[in-house]
């Protein structure tokens, strides 16, 4: 038949009718066929990494800065197995990705073939699904299935496992409009009912308290959510993954809670009596020892899409299973038709509260010092891109100060690794970015060992010209391993300091960049205006800043939220 | 479950993940071969079982699950034993395995197979029954359950 498709042609086809226009990639034997079919056509735009875990980290931050589904490519073997840290970096993030890999062909599966991994199995703890196509007549379906299952209810990557014979095969193309599967119906609407005992917990509430998620950025809920905390005037919390969720500048906000939290947003998740956890899941890092926070009793109405996220860690009275959005419209509509308004001298009390606990001051720092603060580094770059920009980071101290530091109005402008916290994340997820929002500043936040982890992506940057802004927090420690060896192991900083870094001026130029190194405090708003000015560069910028610093407030691991560790 | 290459390694592997024990597994295709049903026992707290529940549901091969031990069912297992029998002990076998209404499905000159089904208890009961040194070999499959009466499991 004349309108039988190869397997490699299909799946172009599919990824055009899935409307992807950015595929992030690198080649070998066994997608050889899909790589074909990629250079005969121009409507899905391959980019090109140099390191398959950068391919999904970029196909990861594509997603998060966009609404939509991030596209990975890579070969059997080594390509799957260097995939697998950007795999489980999105899985832990719940990021909706579909990851296509070249397997060896099916004749040869299981018999040690060259470059045969068993990437169905490898990946299976750290996908959503994942698929071996073994049929080229099912090829289609399969990657309409992956997109779907991707991209609803709790989100997250999805990889469709394509064997080399599979790609040449022909078979008839029909992309089908939507797939329906017996075995998976996620639950977008919340109960009726619980939804009811919600609105009555919230109006008896006397020191209620928000505390939201990343499930309020996947469920683009951003703006529900705004209408419903002022509209009854209750303090509001975020998460490390929820940032962005609520404006960071209303006065509402009392900051992001947890191990890194402030002191005002911790004590009050502490003692508040009305509990509201909107798409966030009770990680260890928010809410400390689970047995202390129990302490204190509280009423807990939990929100969110996946029911094992609800009452996994801590018991909750008032489970709602649906999504963000759907959910808090819900709400709002119950709210308005109700007569009853909170208990507003209670409410100025507990306000009264939560003032006092601010005017702790807990993020604090020495302003004046003469060696640059990483903290006042993240304050200028806030004020010089006008709070305005997308910023990417990687995992440490520096990770910390840019979520404490830069004040996230907006969702899908905080892209960093909370739940498997991957070194390595902040540069190619920046591409991603920078692919997804081609006329918005993007940097990225980084420190002198994360981004060494993939500093060879410096090199995609100049291939596809993306004027990435990198801040390069340079304590020349793992800092953050440090504080805790400082805090927790007598001061001795086994194997936390690397010798012999590069230049990093010269690195950036050697890629064909602009670098610059800063070391006078004095200087940091100078060069980021200069750096920002450079419109169509990428600028490396390496301060230097003090090797002694640490990330307060803590909670150290195993206690209560309420025990920081304060400056 | 769907009955696809994969769903029990899927089911197996988020055991082993999250720390969850297995204490027997069964699985087979249904009436309907699209469909298997596995029966599976596990122990742990009210709140370990809720959130196996949960997990199992989030496979994307699991059809439906159901605790069994919420209601009244009904759970059988298979067990397969070949013991030495010579002599006066020939008599003495068989009478154990017609107490416990097992049967002889395989005889030589010096054994017996037999064959018992019912719950896992009265299985390890006729164990204790029997002459340790007499048993040469067993083989069981785990339990396999369903709900009692009206109580029906169907997609
Ligand atoms: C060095 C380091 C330090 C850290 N310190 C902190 C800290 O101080 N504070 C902190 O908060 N975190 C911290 N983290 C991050 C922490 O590890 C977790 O990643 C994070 O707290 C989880 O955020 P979350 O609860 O918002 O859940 P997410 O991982 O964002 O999960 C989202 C939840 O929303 C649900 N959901 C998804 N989509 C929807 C939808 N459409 N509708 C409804 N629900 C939905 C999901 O089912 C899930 O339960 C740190 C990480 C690192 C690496
Ligand atoms: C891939 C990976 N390996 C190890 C770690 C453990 N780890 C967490 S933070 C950190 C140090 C990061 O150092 P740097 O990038 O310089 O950031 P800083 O804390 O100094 O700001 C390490 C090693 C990790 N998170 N990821
Ligand atoms: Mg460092």
């Amino acid at each position: 038949m004349s309108t039988e498709l190869t397997g490699a042609e299909i799946t172009v086809r599919c990824l055009q009718e899935e409307g992807v226009d950015h595929i992030f990639g690198y080649p070998g034997g066994a997608v050889l066929f899909i790589y074909d079919e990629l250079f005969k056509q121009d409507k899905v735009r391959h980019v090109l990494v140099r390191h398959e875990q950068a391919a999904v980290h970029a196909a990861d931050g594509y997603a998060r800065s966009s609404k939509k589904t991030g596209v990975a490519l890579v070969t059997s073997g080594p390509g799957v197995t260097n995939a697998v840290t950007g795999i489980a970096t999105a899985y832990m993030d719940s990021i909706p990705l579909v990851i296509i890999s070249g397997q060896v062909p099916t004749h040869a599966i299981g018999l040690d073939a060259f470059q045969e991994v068993d990437t169905v199995g490898i990946t299976r703890p750290c996908v959503k699904h994942n698929f071996l196509v073994k049929n080229v007549a099912e090829l289609a379906t399969t990657i309409k299935k992956a997109f779907y299952i991707a991209s609803t209810g709790r989100p997250g990557p999805v990889l469709v496992d394509i064997p080399k014979d599979v790609s040449q095969h022909k078979a008839a193309f029909v992309y089908p409009e939507n797939v329906s599967m017996r075995s998976y119906n996620p639950v977008v609407r919340g109960h009726g009912g619980q939804i009811k005992k919600a609105v009555q917990l919230l109006l008896e509430a006397k020191r209620p308290m928000f505390y939201t998620g990343g499930g309020v950025i996947l469920s683009n809920a951003a703006e529900q959510l705004a209408e419903l905390v002022r509209m009854l005037g209750f303090p509001c919390t975020n998460t490390l993954m929820g940032l962005g969720g609520y404006p960071a500048t209303d006065s509402q906000f009392v900051g992001m809670l947890g191990m890194h939290g402030t002191y005002e947003a911790n004590m009050a998740m502490q003692h508040c009596d009305v509990l509201v956890a909107v798409g966030a899941r009770f990680d260890d890092r928010v809410i400390g020892n689970p047995k202390h926070f129990s302490n204190e009793a509280r009423k807990i109405i939990h929100i969110d899409i996946d029911p094992s996220s609800i009452s996994k860690r801590v018991k909750v009275d008032v489970p709602i299973v649906g999504s963000v959005s759907g959910v808090l419209d819900e709400l709002i509509k119950l709210l308005k038709a109700r007569k009853e308004k909170p208990d507003q001298t209670a409410l100025d009390a507990w306000w009264t509260q939560i003032n006092l606990w601010r005017a702790r001051d807990c993020l604090k720092y020495d302003r004046a010092s003469a060696i640059i603060k990483p903290q006042m580094v993240v304050e200028k770059l806030y004020e010089v891109t006008g709070g305005d920009a997308f910023i990417t980071s990687d995992v440490g101290q520096h990770q910390m100060w840019a979520a404490q530091f830069y004040k996230f109005d907006l969702p899908r402008r905080w892209i960093n690794s909370g739940g498997l916290g991957t070194m390595g994340f902040g540069l190619p997820s920046a591409m991603g970015v920078q692919f997804a929002n081609p006329d918005g500043a993007v940097a990225c936040v980084t420190g002198e060992a994360s981004i060494q982890m993939c500093i060879q992506e410096l090199s995609t940057c100049k291939q596809y010209n993306l004027p990435l802004k990198i801040i390069n927090l340079n304590n020349r420690y793992m800092g953050m391993v440090r504080q805790w060896q400082e805090f927790f192991h007598g001061n001795r900083y086994a194997e936390s300091y690397m010798d012999a870094l590069p230049n990093f001026v010269k690195l950036a130029e050697s890629y064909g960049h602009v670098g610059m190194k800063i070391e006078q405090p004095g200087d940091i708003q100078g060069a980021l205006e200069e750096a920002f000015k450079l419109k169509d560069r990428l600028v490396f910028m390496d301060f230097i800043t003090d090797q002694t610093e640490n990330v307060f407030p803590m909670v150290p691991g195993g206690k209560g939220l309420s025990e920081m560790i304060l400056v | 479950m769907e009955n696809e290459a994969g769903a029990l390694s899927r089911v197996a592997g988020l055991f082993s993940s999250r720390g969850y024990n297995i204490e027997s597994l069964t699985v087979a295709a249904t009436e309907d071969p699209t469909l298997s049903r596995m029966t599976l026992v596990t122990t742990g707290s009210d709140d370990v079982i809720e959130q196996i529940t949960k997990q199992l549901n989030k496979l994307i091969e699991v059809v439906k699950v159901l605790d069994l031990s919420d209601g009244n069912h009904i759970e059988r297992e298979l067990m397969l034993m070949k013991v030495r029998a010579v002599g006066k002990d020939r008599e003495e076998i068989k009478r154990m395995a017609d107490i416990f209404r097992g049967r002889i499905i395989d005889v030589t000159d010096k054994s017996y197979t037999i064959e018992l089904t019912g719950t896992g208890s009265k299985l390890d009961a006729f164990l204790d029954g029997m002459e340790r040194s007499a048993i040469l070999e067993t083989v069981r499959t785990g339990a396999s359950g369903i709900g009692r009466g009206e109580r029906i499991l169907k997609v």
